[in-house]
């Protein structure tokens, strides 16, 4: 069935399809509405889930945690500020193996205050252990968030499923709710094996020396690695039930382009529109997204690029003294490549500028005549 | 009675940190540098230092506090609070 709703009602909508039983929240704008509608769903008794108010974002990871810990499937939602106040639990939620999933809504952080979309608040929790996802449109943030509890539950790495602020959060668009039944059976209720239980106690976290410390987060990235494997999995069974096809990385019209835009988030439905407007004008452009951002698809990401005359990475995220995150990431994957590819870096819409198609396609064209400055602040005001 | 449990390796290990046997057998009393000493003569029984030690280490025995060092930290929360004095920190020797 279809419904028309906003990005933020998509996430309220997919908790509840997901059957999430612990839903531990604060408000932030642009986060609001995610979880206004799961607190009326709960207290409506259409999901049959608990709903604890917290005092800070801090606290409501904590208390998903706790849930997860406890094994019930537990789901929180934030954005910028917020989720910058979780990032102490944000290591912890992945080091204790909890399959915790956020909805994050990029926001840029302040000051200035801003409510507008960037990719700097999930970007900066990129070292925590977790699984990330970036959304294109809001169809994607419901099915993502199903995904993500399958994955997250079947490693034990707690999934961020990233939508960006206003352009999805606040846009209605027609997104298509799957049945019940057939979620059920694709996202079976969570059993996890280490979990606290007062008849078989153990102590969880508690002081390790370096002699095991180090063995623990061996095994966090072998799960991470893991993870690509399943992913693919999942993407497979989702589209069998579903209909709609995902990848870690989605390329448009890659093949036969010369020249590749790299991008995430909404941006990746412009460059849509901006190599079809390129190809018009016989300008050999391509697209790819980032969906999965950690793990990040190095090998994917390696073989799309290889042969191409130049790849322009698009970021709207920015590693202060240094370049643009997806750059440096991409940068490193694709570097050993046989012949080498040229790979360029543009900043573009930070705090929630308008990144166009026309922008895109210019990027495009300043890539393939090599005009960069590593990084280019593309439209900058000087 | 539970025993050490031999980790060589990730083979060995839960995915996460938790504890697989009873935490018995590690005695964090290893950890003090002062010891609390009763002086019994001193001693009126009047069983503060059992309420106030942080680590429940104290059990009053017949009538007298009895220091349990396998997991005493050596904090002197107990030395401290005792009104008469009867309970002094003395230095650890190992």
């Amino acid at each position: 069935m279809k419904k028309v709703v906003t990005g933020n009602h998509a996430v309220s909508f997919a908790s509840k399809i997901a059957r999430a039983q612990v839903v531990a929240a604060y408000p932030i704008t642009p986060q609001t509405q995610v979880v206004e509608r799961i607190s009326k769903f709960v207290a409506d008794g259409e999901m049959d889930a608990i709903f604890i108010k917290v005092e800070s974002e801090h606290s409501a990871l904590a208390a998903a945690i706790g849930a997860s810990a406890a094994g019930a499937r537990a789901f929180t939602a934030t954005s910028s500020q917020g989720l910058a106040l979780m990032h102490e639990m944000m290591h912890w939620c992945s080091y204790a193996r909890c399959p915790v999933v956020i909805a994050n809504i990029n926001r840029a952080l302040g000051p200035p205050w801003s409510i507008w979309t960037e990719q700097n608040d999930s970007l900066a929790q990129r070292d925590t252990g977790w699984i990330q996802y970036y959304c294109e449109s809001n169809q994607d943030v419901l099915d993502s968030i199903i995904q993500a509890f399958k994955v997250s539950e079947r490693v034990l790495v707690p999934s961020m499923v990233v939508l960006d602020s206003f352009f999805l959060s606040h846009t209605s668009e027609p997104v298509d709710f799957p049945d019940q039944d057939k979620v059920d059976e694709f996202l079976p209720p969570y059993k996890g094996e280490w979990v606290i239980d007062p008849d078989n106690p153990h102590t969880f976290g508690g002081l390790t020396g370096p002699d095991k410390y180090y063995e623990l987060h061996y095994m966090l990235q072998q799960a991470h690695k893991d993870a690509e494997q399943v992913m693919d999995e999942v993407h497979k069974e989702y589209e069998k039930l579903f209909g709609r096809k995902y990848g870690r990385i989605e390329p448009f019209m890659a093949d036969d382009a010369e020249v590749l835009l790299v991008v995430s988030g909404t941006p990746a439905s412009t460059a849509k529109q901006a190599v079809i407007d390129a190809r018009d004008e016989g300008f050999a452009l391509g697209s790819v997204k980032i969906r999965v951002f950690r793990p990040f698809p190095r090998e994917l990401v390696k073989e799309v690029c290889r042969g191409k005359k130049a790849v322009a990475v698009v970021d709207r995220n920015y590693s202060f003294g240094n370049q643009g995150i997806f750059f440096t990431e991409v940068r490193d994957a694709i570097y050993d490549l046989e012949p080498r590819v040229p790979v360029y870096s543009y900043i573009t819409g930070l705090g929630g500028r308008d990144i166009t198609a026309e922008d895109l396609v210019n990027i495009g064209k300043a890539a393939e005549k090599k005009e960069c400055d590593n990084p280019t602040w593309w439209g900058v005001k000087l | 009675m539970s025993k050490e449990i031999e980790i060589r390796g990730v083979k060995d290990m839960p995915p996460m940190a938790v504890s697989l046997g009873l935490m018995t057998v590690n005695k964090t009393g290893s950890w003090r540098n002062m010891r609390p000493v009763l002086i019994a003569e001193k001693c009126t029984a009047c069983s503060i230092c059992w309420k106030f030690c942080p680590d429940m280490c104290i059990n009053i025995e017949g009538d007298l506090p009895v220091f349990d060092y396998d997991y005493c930290k050596g904090c002197g929360v107990c030395a401290h609070e005792c009104p008469t004095g009867a309970i002094v920190m003395e230095e650890e020797m190992r």
